[in-house]
């Protein structure tokens, strides 16, 4: 049994949170909240240069080769971190989905862009308020060119490049946009989390072209959720660490009636479990990367069950550390409700919860519970 | 990344499917393990019978040292030989106090004298231990205990009552924790023994439980003599011994759970409510959901714990989350299997209950899963203040001698 990442990952999670808590302390996750910035650019070109981006895109694509296992591992650190940068919609979702469906040719055009980090890339997929199933979506893909409305579509402002679900005359499909092509506007959208910055996206016969075959949309677009599943669940369970972390710093060092309100059995409770929640988060996110890192057969599953584990501890931590700051923890100034809209904004970007509780049942009942 | 043993362990694990395969049943179904809860003359014969076989074997005391006549092996070897065994229909539950807790404690303690006369016989199963601490006014507050313990010569009076002791009825040996100084503030006055249960002044009642089984007891101890020459640790230093007891506690208790999610979706699939089958409403698919995830976590934790011991390391702090989240999986399944049956729900008999009645069994054993071997609130402490190191909790008994401390009704 080997269930645990490499000691060179370890190595490289420890520089990465300390490179993060230097250059990505909560100020700086705040400047980008409480301005019209769509991103830390100075951040987001220090990561490309590190080889961040490109962790999971192969060496001939331009990337570092390290595979998704150390994709995980940073995708843990940032957000814990709550970096305020692209990476999950240039590298989870645009990278990923070119990485699975691409020609060679499309692979060679966008890769080492999106893996240096200077081509930021971006998923655009829902329309609106409500579930976007394929029914109800209606950007059309057509004799080459895009027309329709993305909302909101995450980092739509400084993406170079989306790639968009779209219908076609097969059914729904993936095409890849660029974004400096005709027909294109955007506009910055208020949203609840503004340290991730999403736009309104409007193509009116705009060039485009297929990613993969037409009228495997579907097919296609569950593969890319899985994938990112597993990864924003490495994120959710580093916010979610950090929630607790923040909680029992603040419980150790607040007194109240006397004492200090962590030795309150009603406070102890509490951080318990949260500590309960997060471990079974982590343990479910560790078996989601396994399947990703090999493609297994279980990935389905280990993404739903990762997905949703991660996504209830960091809703459950988020909302309890608040409660454990008491007042102050409903204040601007402190950092409590940071993590509050990051953990909102990741368990609305990937499907809910409730969604994939019930891809989790299907493949239950598909798999006919595998051990 | 991966789940693969070692060349060591794969060795070992098929030298313990091999030593199964040859001496046990594949366990068939999916039912409840093979456990003794009720503990008749022909379950005690084949437990002992079992264990015998598995001493003769090499796999009893797997992790013991040698000088305590066990294997000297690694503790990735015991959860090896676990996961093999779990496999097959053998007798269970006989022997986890006695060779979890009681034990380990003696041999800790005990000298080498002590070590030979009792760990090998204990191994071979030969003779059975329970572990008398408990008492009705400490249970969570275990060092509140009251049993006395006087010095009479070379041996010590004990008086008082112990309770919630599993086996008793059917144990020859036991390991007691007494207060022997009444003056002393709590933890201080208390002396550990051991002793044997067939000595006069020893009586165990049997107590029934909710489930309607009898596993536990009471055992009242009247002018019971114990030779001080069964004193483990020092006059007043009980309760350090039975730390390492409590130690080896979280091993022994829980994990073993009959009913799973799996169980669940077998009867969601097969019962029809309002809409088709069950399996395929969307409220029941979101809470089988919830316990498949937390069902899971519990699993690749548990996956966690073994690559620490397959390395030679401690486990982490995630191996002491299991009992809280399985014993309230385990009720909330229950109820809500239960509930699918609508008024079918009530019957136990098991020609009409679905699978036997197995979820009606777990619904009233269930509850045992939050309380024993440390209940929900005091594991929630437990993690608390060790893991998350949080202060301890105000203590208005500390420092004071126990004879002042204030007490309840009884």
């Amino acid at each position: 049994m080997n269930f645990d990442f490499s000691d060179d990952l370890k190595q490289l999670k420890d520089e990465a949170r300390t490179f993060l808590e230097d250059k990505c302390p909560s100020s700086a996750v705040r400047k980008v909240l409480e301005s019209d910035s769509t991103h830390d650019a100075a951040l987001w070109r220090e990561i490309g240069a590190m080889g961040w981006t490109g962790a999971a895109i192969p060496e001939d694509y331009g990337g570092a080769g390290l595979g998704h296992l150390g994709l995980c591992i940073l995708a843990e650190e940032l957000g814990r971190a709550l970096a305020p940068v692209p990476f999950s919609s240039s590298i989870y979702y645009a990278a990923e989905a070119i990485l699975a469906f691409g020609t060679d040719a499309q692979k060679k055009a966008w890769l080492p862009r999106l893996a240096s980090g200077e081509t930021i890339g971006t998923f655009a997929l829902a329309e609106g308020p409500g579930k976007a199933t394929p029914k109800r979506l209606r950007a059309t893909f057509r004799n080459g060119v895009l027309t329709g409305e993305k909302l909101p579509v995450p980092d739509g402002e400084s993406a170079a490049m989306t790639i968009v679900v779209a219908q076609t005359d097969r059914g729904l499909g993936l095409v890849i946009v660029d974004l400096a092509s005709p027909g294109v506007t955007r506009a910055p959208i208020e949203t609840f989390d503004p340290s991730r910055k999403h736009a309104r996206l409007t193509f009116r016969d705009t060039p485009a072209e297929l990613l993969g075959p037409p009228g495997d949309g579907e097919r296609q677009l569950a593969a890319i959720e899985q994938r990112a599943a597993i990864l924003l669940a490495f994120e959710q369970v580093g916010g979610a660490q950090r929630c607790l972390e923040m909680a029992k710093d603040y419980a150790l060092e607040r007194y109240a009636f006397g004492r200090p309100i962590g030795s309150f059995q009603a406070i102890k409770h509490k951080l318990a479990d949260m500590y309960v929640a997060i471990e079974l988060a982590r343990s479910n996110a560790y078996y989601g990367a396994w399947a990703l890192s090999k493609n297994a057969p279980q990935l389905a599953l280990a993404a739903a069950t990762a997905r949703v584990s991660a996504t209830e501890a960091f809703h459950f931590a988020s909302k309890e550390n608040i409660q454990v700051h008491g007042g102050m923890g409903y204040t601007w100034a402190f950092d409590c409700h940071l993590f509050y809209r990051r953990s909102k904004l990741l368990a609305v970007a990937n499907g809910s919860a409730r969604l994939w509780k019930d891809r989790l049942v299907t493949e239950l009942e598909n798999a006919n519970a595998p051990a | 990344m991966d789940f693969e043993d070692t060349k060591e362990e794969a060795e070992f694990r098929a030298r313990a499917r091999n030593f199964l395969q040859k001496n046990a049943r594949p366990r068939t179904g999916k039912g409840m393990l093979y456990r003794a809860a009720q503990a008749d003359e022909g379950i005690l014969r084949e437990a002992l019978e079992w264990q015998t076989k598995k001493y003769e074997a090499g796999f009893a005391g797997i992790t013991w040292p040698k000088e305590w006549g066990g294997q000297g092996g690694t503790a990735i070897q015991q959860v090896i030989y676990d996961q093999e065994e779990a496999q097959f229909s053998v007798p269970r539950g006989i022997y986890d106090i006695g060779l979890g807790m009681c034990i380990p404690t003696v041999c800790t303690w005990g000298s080498q004298d002590v070590r030979d006369r009792y760990a090998v016989k204990a191994l071979r199963g030969e003779e059975v231990w329970c572990q008398l601490f408990s008492e009705p006014a400490g249970g969570s507050d275990l060092a509140a205990l009251r049993t006395s313990a006087v010095r009479d010569g070379d041996d010590w009076i004990i008086n008082g009552q112990k309770i919630w002791t599993s086996g008793a009825h059917y144990c020859q040996y036991g390991v007691i924790v007494t207060r022997s100084d009444f003056d002393a503030p709590k933890h201080k006055g208390l002396t550990y023994f051991f002793l044997d249960m067939r000595s006069p002044g020893v009586e165990v009642r049997g107590i029934k439980q909710i489930s309607g089984a009898s596993h536990f007891n009471e055992v009242f101890f009247d002018n019971v003599r114990i030779p001080d020459s069964q004193r483990l640790g020092k006059v007043g230093d009980g309760w350090k011994v039975s730390l390492t007891t409590l130690m080896n506690e979280r091993y022994t208790i829980g994990g073993r759970a009959g009913v799973d999610v799996d169980e669940f979706v077998e009867l969601a699939r097969g019962i029809e409510i309002e809409d088709g089958p069950a399996l395929r409403n969307a409220a029941i698919r979101e809470r089988i959901a919830d316990w498949y995830v937390a069902s899971r976590g519990l699993k690749y934790s548990h996956f966690r714990t073994m690559t620490a011991l397959s390395r030679g390391d401690t486990p982490g702090p995630e191996s002491s989350i299991g009992k809280l989240v399985t014993g309230r999986k385990l009720q909330d399944m229950s109820a809500m299997a239960l509930d699918l049956l609508e008024q079918g729900g009530v019957v136990t008999d098991p020609e009409v209950a679905p699978m036997a009645a197995l979820f009606h069994q777990t619904l009233l054993t269930s509850p045992s899963s939050r309380i024993a071997g440390g209940s929900d609130e005091i594991m929630r402490n437990i993690i608390a203040e060790r893991v998350l190191g949080m202060p301890p909790d105000m203590r208005v008994d500390k420092d004071v001698p126990f004879n002042k401390v204030p007490t309840g009704k009884g």
